[in-house]
């Protein structure tokens, strides 16, 4: 493509001058009906994907995850097996795909990486005071360098919802802006933690003000606060992605995290993504699902399409 | 001094606010049952009902959009009126009352008539909407909107309190109406033409022919810009049929006569019910 | 990887066809003179034959319903009341079958016979079997009094659906019915007969006469009927209201419509789109309310067309009985003939058109979803009702100009207004002469909301509390 996060500031640069002209932006976006998103969302969750259909799913769900551990109790121990699972996750079956990455705090990114090397998968870091992002820029950029340095491949950073919520959006666009600088090469995706963000037009905001500051993906909540992924929030988000790219900028892509638990809920958002963008975002590249449970259920629904027998839960492994 | 010489009014039709005589140039002859001259009057044609649905449907959309308290304010204008040119409805309506007292009857009874549904204008949407209960996230309500241009045949008698009866539930709500009075006793429907004329009614929202109404009502039921029609006042049977079916060719309301009607659906007859949808969420 | 949709199938299996149906009277199925074969229209293939009911049937269905409504009409309330929460609950249980039938006899996609009808099937029913011993309070003073015999012709596009928005007010008013369905799709009525059979609702309370027009004309003109309500074609709505002038039958009609779904430059566009696309394409535009006319203000019309062309390249075309498919069969050869008749004027008046790309099946009727740019107010299919998956699309630079527009049309159904601003959507939807209005939203239906027309759209309210008072007439004093 060629284009860069650059271009889309440049592109941008009139109405990301001032907070007063980036709010008139993101004001005037086209509103968004709570009624008629969720509508659409759950005629989308009404899809039947069965047989082939599901089993290719489930391999491209697997290939999408984002494995995470994001706990005050996370130890190399956990790490490691966490890595492992992601590379295998069914270990008595090669054929089935590992995942996109693992998702860890700051401080466990090296364990991460000596874990994973030798493989495609990335290691991604929460960083900028994740998950509530409450601290000062610097402590937020230091965050993130400290993680890069460590080897992170993928930095998944918070936005400031208070500033948000205030209308400093430019305070919240020039943060985004110094992450990604202190990203150097890795990959930045931008939380919104929707669930604090309430309503739609916020959303759809925030999804600009993200993909114009330079966001490689956006994504919707930190697991830490309910509700996290919904689908029809996914749907905005996705909506907004389409905007961006059909105004000719870059392909920008989404991570829905958070509440994402059975092998229904995983498929749910892959109808979300063929049917709002197409199948050129049913990529790891372009789409990530940010979750652990969810893991096994796919694991047991994929033997269960193998063997024509339901799975259990003694029959993965519990990590 | 000599003897006061009555100086005889001319009695004309009432379109579109102004007094017309009939465009056909028609008068016919108005007598009382005993056969004594009482007046010549405009015999209205096919055009007149024509220029008098023009002039209806040109006043409906501003009529309809008068706020219920000032529609109610003018029909209670008309009683105000009415009881000012009292005596001379008693007159009118005398030679076909069957006593003085019943005449008498009959205009206080008009007038009161007035005050009735004038106070109706601001309450119909009340009795006859509603909110509903939706089984999903979506406000809804239904509100009565009046249903345009009607017509009307007014029933022959009695002649002014039948005329009443027929137009004040019309436009109470925001119709505007083109109505034949009572073909053989017209006088009264012809000064309630001026009492409307100095009642604040603008112009157009009723509109009252005199003549005859087999002649002109099948222009009105078969008129493609006439929503719905009156036959109450269809002694004929055949003729109302033939009127009701040349009225099905756009759909119109039909009010077929001989049918008892208390006030309040005496107004529901001439509305619309309109439902509005809208989701509800942030 | 890639990720294509395999095929969903809903199973026919839960459906037991009899080789024939006969005619539902007074509690029990007959056998007409002549029989008549129903098809699926998504295969062509014969499902059944079903009774022809001559003008004798009718007769004697009518005088079934007649003796019915002596017991029925004196029934207390209350009673009447537990049939119909009887029906209601016995239409939850065989919900699935139902919908299968319907599909399978309409062309319907599973998915919105299972998600849209039978809900509001059961609702409308529930509704209104509430209403039996509240009749007090239907809006026509203490003691109102049901009217009779009600003669009942639905259309063929909501067949069980329209069967309940006909039956159930009438029953719980109190009077008996006999209903003719539409030619092309009698199953689910015949389904729903059996229904009043396990309900052991009193015989004659509701009959059933199949039948093509002949049959509904001799419904409307039998003498001993007091009220006929008909939702079906303007066409053959001012028949009906010609052959009862001078009679004492009321009437009340659901007729056509051509809906303007207006679009203001504010709008919420995405959800905005998802209303054209389910305005005109839900049930194959098989809908009297469809929002077949687009107005979309000038400023965005370009941003609006590029949206829905990209959306409906996402509408699946196909298999009613898929549970993905999202666009079924025309129900009949005779309609799929109309929709291309008035698509062929409306190329050869000088619109443009555009068809969502999608592989049809060979054997039924279909018509892919299309789009008509370029159009006037003077092309037919700006005027004529398509009832097909065609939108017109017409633009407009201010609000006075959209209601103008809209407004000039002998239909008043329904209307659609899209627009964030509050005052706005207060103001057009008291200026859009239409029945239903429609604000950030379409197609929306429920039991307890009036639905009907306005001008050449019909008379006459179904559903709510209005949507009773068709059915009674008050106490005579």
């Amino acid at each position: 493509m060629g284009l860069t996060s650059q271009a889309a500031a440049s592109t941008f640069a009139d109405e990301t001058r001032t907070n007063a002209s980036l709010t008139k932006f993101l004001h005037g976006l086209p509103g968004v009906d709570q009624v008629g998103a969720d509508e659409r969302a759950a005629m989308l969750s009404t899809r039947s994907i069965k047989t082939s259909a599901k089993a290719e799913g489930i391999d491209l769900a697997i290939s999408m995850i984002d494995l995470t551990t994001l706990e005050g109790m996370d130890t190399a121990g956990k790490i490691k097996t966490l890595c492992a699972k992601a590379q295998r996750p069914d270990p008595f079956d090669p054929t089935t795909p590992s995942v996109a990455a693992v998702c860890v705090y700051g401080d466990k990114v090296a364990q991460a990486k000596s874990y994973l090397t030798g493989t495609s998968i990335q290691v991604a870091a929460v960083a900028t005071a994740f998950p509530s992002g409450r601290a000062s820029r610097a402590v937020k950029l230091l965050d993130t360098s400290d993680a890069v340095a460590q080897g992170a491949d993928e930095i998944d950073m918070v936005i400031d919802r208070g500033a948000f919520l205030e209308g400093r959006y430019l305070d919240v666009f020039e943060e985004i802006q110094e992450v990604k600088v202190a990203c150097k090469s890795a990959h930045l995706k931008v939380i919104f933690e929707t669930g604090e963000l309430r309503t739609y037009d916020n959303v759809r905001r925030a999804s600009w003000l993200a993909m114009i500051a330079g966001a490689d993906f956006i994504k919707t909540s930190t697991g830490k606060v309910a509700p996290a992924a919904t689908l029809p929030v996914t749907l905005v988000m996705l909506q907004a992605i389409r905007d961006f790219h059909n105004a000719g900028q870059r392909k920008i892509g989404m991570k829905p995290a958070g509440g994402i638990r059975t092998t229904k809920d995983a498929l749910r958002y892959l109808v979300l993504v063929k049917e709002t963008l197409g199948d050129a975002w049913l990529t790891p590249d372009l789409f990530r699902l940010g979750a652990s449970s969810v893991l096994n259920d796919l694991l047991m629904q994929r033997k269960k399409l193998q063997t024509g027998a339901y799975s259990g839960p003694d029959y993965v492994t519990v990590d | 001094m000599s003897e006061h010489i009555e100086v005889r009014r001319t009695a004309k039709l009432f379109i579109g606010g102004a007094f017309p005589r009939s465009e056909s140039g028609r008068t016919y002859e108005v007598k009382s049952p005993e056969g004594k001259f009482i007046a010549n009057v405009a015999q209205g044609s096919r055009k007149d009902a024509r220029d008098a649905v023009t002039a209806a449907r040109a006043i409906q959309p501003k009529w309809a959009g008068a706020t219920a308290y000032n529609r109610g304010q003018i029909l209670y204008r008309i009683a105000e009126m009415m009881e000012g040119r009292r005596a001379q409805f008693i007159d009118e309506v005398s030679p076909w009352a069957k006593s003085a007292k019943k005449a008498e009857a009959e205009v206080d009874e008009a007038i009161d008539r007035w005050i009735w549904f004038a106070g109706w204008s601001d309450k119909i949407a009340m009795v006859v909407g509603s909110s509903n209960p939706v089984a999903g996230p979506f406000f809804n309500f239904s509100v009565p909107e009046p249903t345009g241009v009607v017509a009307a045949i007014a029933p022959s008698r009695p002649s002014l309190l039948g005329l009443v009866d027929t137009i004040a539930p019309i436009i109470v709500s925001g119709n505007t109406v083109v109505v034949i009075a009572s073909e053989d006793a017209p006088m009264a429907a012809v000064t309630l033409g001026e009492v409307l004329a100095t009642s604040d009614l603008p112009g157009g929202v009723i509109n009252i022919l005199t003549g005859s109404y087999a002649e002109v009502a099948p222009w009105l039921a078969s008129h493609m810009d006439v929503n719905a029609i009156d036959l109450s006042g269809v002694e004929n049977e055949k003729v109302a049929a033939d009127l009701e079916k040349a009225a099905a060719e756009n759909l119109k309301r039909s009010l077929r006569p001989g049918i008892e009607l208390d006030g309040l659906t005496r107004i529901k007859n001439w509305l619309e019910l309109k439902t509005v949808w809208h989701p509800r969420g942030f | 990887m890639s990720f294509e949709y395999a095929p969903a199938p809903e199973s026919t299996s839960i459906v037991k066809l009899k080789p024939t149906y006969g005619l539902f009277i007074n509690g029990v199925f007959v056998d007409g003179e002549k029989n008549f074969s129903t098809i699926n229209p998504a295969t062509e293939a014969h499902l059944a034959h079903i009774a022809e009911a001559s003008e004798a049937d009718v007769d004697r269905a009518v005088r079934a319903a007649r003796v019915a409504f002596g017991s029925w009409s004196k029934m207390r309330g209350s009673d009447r009341a537990k049939y119909l929460y009887r029906i209601a609950r016995i239409i939850q249980e065989r919900s699935r079958e139902l919908a299968v039938l319907e599909s399978m006899n309409n062309g319907k996609p599973i998915r919105e016979s299972r998600d849209v009808d039978l809900p509001l099937v059961a609702a409308h029913f529930f509704h209104y079997a509430g209403w039996a011993d509240k009749l007090d309070y239907a809006g026509l003073g203490e003691n109102p009094q049901p009217l009779g015999v009600a003669g009942q012709i639905i259309p063929w596009n909501f067949p069980l659906l329209m069967l309940a928005w006909k039956i159930a007010p009438a029953l719980a008013a109190g009077n008996t019915v006999v209903l003719k369905p539409a030619e092309t799709t009698p199953l689910t009525a015949l389904l729903f007969a059996e229904i009043c059979q396990q309900a052991d609702l009193p015989a004659g309370v509701v009959n059933i006469v199949t039948g093509a027009g002949e049959t509904g004309r001799a419904l409307v003109n039998h003498p001993d009927i007091n009220k006929v309500a008909f939702t079906g074609s303007t066409e053959v709505g001012r028949y009906i209201a010609q052959a009862v002038a001078g009679t004492n039958k009321k009437v009340t009609l659901e007729l056509g419509g051509k809906a303007a779904n207006i679009v203001f430059d504010d709008a919420a566009i995405d959800q905005a789109i998802e209303g054209i696309v389910n305005g005109i394409f839900f049930n194959q535009g098989h809908v009297c309310c469809a929002g077949s006319r687009l107005l979309v203000q000038e400023s965005i019309a370009e941003t609006v067309l590029g949206l829905l062309y990209e959306r409906m390249k996402n509408l699946r075309v196909g298999d009613p009985m898929d549970k993905n498919t999202d666009v079924g069969a025309i129900n009949s050869a005779a309609q799929l003939a109309k929709i291309r008749e008035l698509s062929d004027a409306g190329e050869a008046e000088g619109a443009d058109r555009w068809s969502a790309p999608c592989t049809l099946p060979e054997k039924g009727f279909w018509f892919p979803p299309t789009v008509f740019t370029n159009v006037s107010q003077v092309h037919r299919i700006a005027r004529e009702e398509v009832f097909g998956p065609v939108l017109s699309v017409l633009t407009f630079r201010t609000p006075d100009e959209a209601v103008e527009k809209a407004n000039n049309s002998p239909y008043g159904l329904s209307a659609g207004i899209w627009t964030e601003k509050g005052s706005r959507i207060l103001e057009m939807s008291s200026r859009l002469r239409a029945g239903v209005i429609w604000a950030n939203t379409f197609n929306k239906f429920d039991a307890t909301s009036p639905f009907g027309g306005y001008k050449e759209s019909g008379y006459g309210r179904e559903g709510g509390r209005q949507g009773l008072e068709p059915y009674l007439k008050a106490a005579s004093k």
